[in-house]
């Protein structure tokens, strides 16, 4: 158990590492001057210089990569330059959309695709194996913004039963919040769904057709009990593999989707940040869902080790 | 114990005859080969000048006339959609070419050699998996300029670690095999094994993630294009058209709702071709259905 | 017909898959307490027959006749009926070890599973139950807790747990589908055994497939002999195999029994020189001192890291072969045998190159192979050529013949010509009795003895004076088995090239070796003239070998004076 977790905690760390030198080596060639951006274009050469001197900017490259480094470890994200607050503020009011938003798709994904997988998979070749999966390929197919649109135009233009987009803000009760959330949710939750449940299918219909499940039929377990005591465990690995792709498709998915319905997430902070070159924004958010990516991989790789004992080893 | 019929080992004749026997080989065989060839068409005719503003007819609901409707500068929105094919379909194969002309010798040379080599391979793939790639994506794109190319190229960059993971998993697949080794005790060395053995049988695996990375770029296309990053006007885009829809949502449905439909058609068409491809030449995935 | 009162009634039994017969009118009848062998090669319906008595076919089967069993109709039972059968009265015991135990459950787990399915008892109670029943095939709690999962038990364990899960019940009928086909030699005499007992034990009924007629012969009362889905012949064991009315029970007796012409021992014919009258021999002395081995391997060793046991710290190194030396003269022809994972096939890789010794030295020809560079080895990889086990994994599946047999010619120093090379083609093939026509064709149009002549033929392209063949004829049914062995000692008699035999199947050392060296535990543990080796084995390894080894002239000897 203990050489699998920490190779994989090792890794988990060194990708890390490497993606903060791919991220600093980024904004170092980006084009544009920090400090000429914060004084503006009236400045003077010596003032911008004298900046430059101040925010550690004429340091040698490795002596300010691990200043970076180090202030990202103490979240010291410094001041965004357009919004003139500090960046941790900031990341933490948008993180209060985007997560719940992200973990909301996640979890309608799931509750929606699972058993849509299990069901297709037990009646495979059926007429409800059939219809389930043609939907599905065609859920894999819907580009979730368009979807979001579609969503807008029916339930908020047509039906006006939701907000086209907004949100009130966590403070004015959370059903409201909620409700606006909603949509969005669902935009990003069921192309995901369509996906995973069609690896949920073919991983469970992989694991039928192994002897074991023949053993266990040879048992006299009925068919149901097979599928539900022996199939499904073993089936989990590659679907837990596909959920934590999910999970970091999900929250680049946010990107997008806040941008269709006007929702002040992290997505639209980091697209807005970009287009602003506001670059002390978008190195701390782009540190953060990468390392929010690099977790979830590791809490996937660790679930393994849950569902496989061959992972575990002897101790 | 069934009788698997392996089809690798099938002749080409009865190949195809099976292909065009699976269902959804057929549906995405004729989707695609639509689709390119309305693309191809657009260059010699569409039904209206995209180029041309007729402010007059600006967002008419679909008719005889204009069979998709028109957009709020009164261009045919069927003429655009045809256009648009175009750069989906350019922009999605270029950035596959990169994804597998750099990522399957990578994965191939990670197999062969093992090794530090292999972890450095892995390890690399794992960073570029670390960036969530739409993310990326409109970093690249903003700071060196949105356009097709840089699309193409941002795209392309997150194929490369799908297909070198596709290639490797093939190949370590492929040399424990006997006949490795008796290529091996016959002298040849890895590039030619390689070459020769490896490349060959993971091939179909190849062609099947390739249609589905196809189908992936032409999402993610249209995402760029939507948020601005994409091809720039006045060259029609699917994504850029559904950008210009959302505000006129409640006038004119129809501008948005034709060019997503194409997007959902042409990737619905790849799946399925890449599923009936699967289909057809893995007697394991056959079993499933 | 008498009236159905035995255990189990299969008449007239019809069998198609998706359209395709695979059995056809098969009767076949089991008493309480009685074992049967279903004997048959390999596509004659035997595992079918098996998975139709527990109704586990594949959807596309449909079975007509009548299987009753304990006065139930099996083909009219309704799945609940079947469920309550299985594992209860009928249990099944599978192949394949490796694959057939549920990798994320325990063992205690899968073991008490049908016995709380079955009986209702607590779960307490159930794995009391599943304890004893482990105990019993031989997996002691001390040992073997409850908790072990299956990756941690070796093949032949794993083979028990699968017994205990079959046999936890007492059912009234077991069905055993080759059972130990996939162990080696001595846990097959172990497997064979535990089943004898637990049958007799509890009276059960043994339906015993399989395809080795020497295995069958030792274990069972009656047997049944199957071929293309139709019974060849049926009866008491010592009067089929002792009249064999039935010419192909005679066929598959001769061929289990073959041992190939040879004319006489190599060794003695190359240890002189050369020998009157045989211009067609190739002499290997006419370049070569006879004074020097073909091949000498000197104290080679190979070893593996151990296990990883944390990120700092490792397992002792496993020695997977352990100070190895011997030598092989040209033109003779010497078996490698030893059980599973006792290093016999890390030694061929060793000898051909394809791994590196630890330690030691490999001299073929007189001159070192080890650590030569690939451009240094063509010469030796010329002279030395290599046969497979498995005639399906040894081709490449998308090159056809003409390109497959000509591969080795790679090692030419000169390339000859496409024409030169199709000649040479041709001509391998024809030495294993295969022809021109065949250039064409891709490797799945040729049946499993075919391919393995394919095989052969690749081998033999660069006319090398060494063939390491690992289990060459294992894959292989018996009567395809018999003909390839010939093919063997044909080739050794007509073109001197001498063998390397690796093979756990002692039947196959005594067919075509001049001698045997036995391996254990890494080391080579004896070695001598075949005969020799085999009747009076000296070492424990060995001795452990010759009595496992099934021997259908024993067993047959033995079963007529037990039914006389």
């Amino acid at each position: 158990m203990t050489a699998y977790l920490l190779k994989r905690i090792a890794i988990a760390i060194a990708t890390l590492v490497l993606a903060s030198l791919v991220v600093f080596a980024v904004l170092e060639i980006v084009p544009g001057d920090p400090a000429r951006l914060m004084l503006g274009m009236n400045a003077s050469a010596e003032q911008v210089e004298q900046l430059r001197t101040q925010m550690g900017l004429n340091d040698p490259l490795l002596l300010r990569y691990l200043h970076w480094a180090g202030d990202l470890l103490t979240l010291d994200l410094g001041r965004s330059l357009t919004y003139s607050v500090p960046v941790l503020d900031l990341v933490r009011e948008r993180v209060a959309v985007s997560l719940p938003l992200a973990l909301i798709a996640l979890a309608l994904s799931a509750v929606i695709a699972i058993p849509v997988g299990l069901y297709s998979a037990s009646r495979r070749g059926h007429a409800g194996d059939t219809l389930a999966m043609g939907a599905a390929q065609i859920g894999v197919a819907i580009p979730n913004f368009w979807f979001a649109l579609m969503l807008i135009y029916l339930f908020a233009v047509w039906l006006r039963l939701v907000p086209a987009g907004g949100f009130p803000g966590w403070g004015n009760g959370i059903w409201p919040a909620l409700k606006s959330l909603l949509l969005p949710a669902v935009a990003l939750a069921l192309p995901q769904a369509a996906i995973l449940a069609r690896v949920t299918r073919s991983a469970l219909i992989d694991v039928l057709n192994e002897d074991y499940i023949r053993t266990a039929r040879a048992k006299g377990l009925p068919y149901r009990a097979v599928l539900w005591q022996h199939a499904l465990r073993n089936a989990m690995i590659p679907v837990l593999t596909i959920l934590g792709l999910q999970f970091a498709f999900l929250l680049a998915g946010t990107i997008i989707i806040e941008n269709v319905f006007y929702l002040p997430g992290l997505g639209r902070l980091v697209f807005q940040a970009i287009t602003q070159r506001d670059l002390i924004v978008v190195e701390s958010v782009v540190m953060l869902l990468v390392a929010a990516v690099i977790a979830v991989n590791l809490i996937v790789d660790l679930s393994y080790a849950i569902v496989d004992p061959r992972l575990r080893g002897r101790e | 114990m069934t009788l698997p019929v392996d089809v690798s080992r099938e002749k080409p004749e009865r190949l195809v005859a099976r292909a065009f026997a699976n269902r959804s080989f057929v549906i995405g065989f004729v989707i695609a080969v639509s689709v390119v060839a309305m693309a191809l068409l657009s260059f010699f005719w569409t039904p209206f000048d995209v180029t041309k503003l007729v402010i007059a007819d600006k967002t008419q609901a679909p008719s005889l006339t204009h069979w998709f409707g028109t957009d709020h500068f009164g261009r045919d929105i069927l003429s655009m959609v045809m256009v648009g094919a175009r750069n989906s379909i350019a922009v999605a194969l270029v950035a596959v070419g990169i994804g597998m002309g750099i990522g399957v010798p990578l994965g191939c040379l990670a197999a062969a050699r093992g090794g530090w080599l292999d972890e450095i391979v892995m390890r690399l793939n794992d960073l570029v998996f670390a960036f969530p790639a739409l993310l990326s994506a409109i970093m690249i794109t903003a700071i060196f300029g949105p356009g097709a190319v840089n699309a193409i190229i941002a795209i392309g960059i997150f194929n490369i670690p799908v297909f070198a993971r596709v290639s490797r998993a093939g190949a370590l697949a492929i040399w424990p095999r006997e006949y490795i080794l008796a290529a091996r005790a016959a002298g040849k060395n890895r590039t030619l094994i390689t070459l020769e053995h490896v490349l060959p049988n993971i091939a179909t695996l190849l062609l099947v993630q390739g249609t589905i990375q196809f189908a992936l770029g032409i999402l993610a296309e249209a995402s760029l294009s939507y948020v601005g990053l994409g091809s720039q006007p006045p060259m029609p885009s699917w994504g850029r058209m559904l950008f210009e829809a959302q505000t006129r949502m409640a006038i004119a449905p129809w501008m948005a709702i034709f060019p997503g439909m194409a997007i959902v058609v042409t990737v619905l068409g790849l799946n399925l071709l890449g599923d009936g491809i699967a289909d057809i030449l893995d007697p394991k995935s056959r079993r499933r259905s | 017909m008498s009236p159905p009162k035995g255990l189990l009634q299969i008449e007239n039994l019809s069998l198609e898959i998706g359209g395709v017969p695979v059995l056809k009118d098969v009767d076949l009848a089991i008493e309480r307490g009685e074992v049967m062998g279903l004997v048959g090669e390999s596509g004659s319906g035997k595992s079918m027959t098996a998975l139709t008595i527990m109704q586990l076919l594949p959807h596309a089967a449909r079975a007509r006749g009548s299987v009753i069993f304990d006065g139930i109709d099996i083909l009219a039972a309704t799945e609940d009926q079947m469920c309550a059968l299985r594992g209860d009265d009928i249990g099944m015991v599978f192949q394949e070890p490796m694959t057939a135990l549920n990798p994320v459950k325990t063992i205690g787990g899968q073991v008490a599973e049908g016995i709380r399915w079955h009986t209702r008892v607590s779960r307490a109670e159930a794995e009391d139950r599943a304890r004893q029943i482990l105990d019993r095939v031989g997996l002691p709690e001390a040992k073997f807790p409850l908790s072990r999962y299956p990756h941690e038990l070796s093949g032949g364990q794993r083979q028990r747990v699968v017994i205990a899960i079959a046999c936890a019940l007492k059912p009234k009928l077991l069905i055993a589908d080759e059972p130990t086909t996939a162990l080696d030699v001595v846990l097959q005499a172990q497997i064979l055994d535990l089943l004898r007992d637990l049958v007799a034990e509890n009276r059960m009924g043994l339906l015993l497939i399989s395809h080795d007629l020497a295995v069958v012969t030792e274990m069972a009362d009656r047997i049944t002999i199957l071929r293309h889905g139709e019974v060849m012949e049926a009866g008491e064991t010592a009067r089929v195999l002792s009249e064999q009315e039935h010419p192909y029970t005679r066929q598959l007796a001769q061929a289990s029994m073959h041992v190939p012409r040879r004319k006489e021992t190599a060794i003695g014919r190359w240890a002189i020189g050369s020998r009157e009258g045989s211009d067609n021999v190739r002499l290997p002395t006419a370049d070569l001192p006879t004074a020097i081995p073909l091949l000498s391997v000197q104290s080679i060793s190979r070893l593996y890291p151990g296990r990883r046991t944390s990120l700092f710290r490792r397992d002792a190194p496993v020695h997977a072969v352990d100070d190895v030396s011997f030598t092989i003269a040209p033109g003779q022809s010497v078996a490698l045998v030893g059980r599973s994972g006792c290093g016999k096939s890390t030694l061929a890789r060793m000898i051909l190159a394809l791994d590196k010794p630890s330690s030691g030295e490999i001299r073929f020809r007189g001159e070192t192979i080890t650590g030569r560079s690939e451009a240094d080895l063509k010469p030796a990889r010329r002279d030395m050529q290599v046969v497979f086990q498995d005639p399906y994994g040894s081709f490449d599946p998308r090159q056809k013949v003409e390109k497959l047999v000509a591969e080795p010619l790679h090692l030419l120093e000169a390339q000859p010509s496409p024409a030169e090379r199709r000649d040479m083609v041709v001509h391998a093939l024809r030495e294993v009795g295969l022809s021109e026509t065949d250039l064409n064709k891709y490797p799945h149009e040729f049946s499993g003895g075919q391919r393995q002549r394919l095989s052969i033929a690749r081998a033999l392209i660069t006319r090398p004076r060494l063939i390491v063949a690992d289990e060459p004829v294992s894959a292989l049914d018996v009567s395809i088995r018999a003909q390839v062995l010939d093919l063997f000692a044909d080739l050794n008699d007509r073109l001197g090239v001498a063998y390397l035999f690796i093979t756990h199947d002692l039947t196959v050392a005594r067919a075509i070796t001049d001698e045997v060296m036995v391996m254990h535990d890494g080391r080579i543990v004896e070695r001598g003239p075949t005969p020799s080796v085999l009747d009076s084995p000296r070492s424990e390894a060995a001795q452990a070998l010759v009595a496992a080894a099934p021997d259908l002239h024993r067993a047959l000897a033995k079963k007529i004076r037990e039914q006389g």
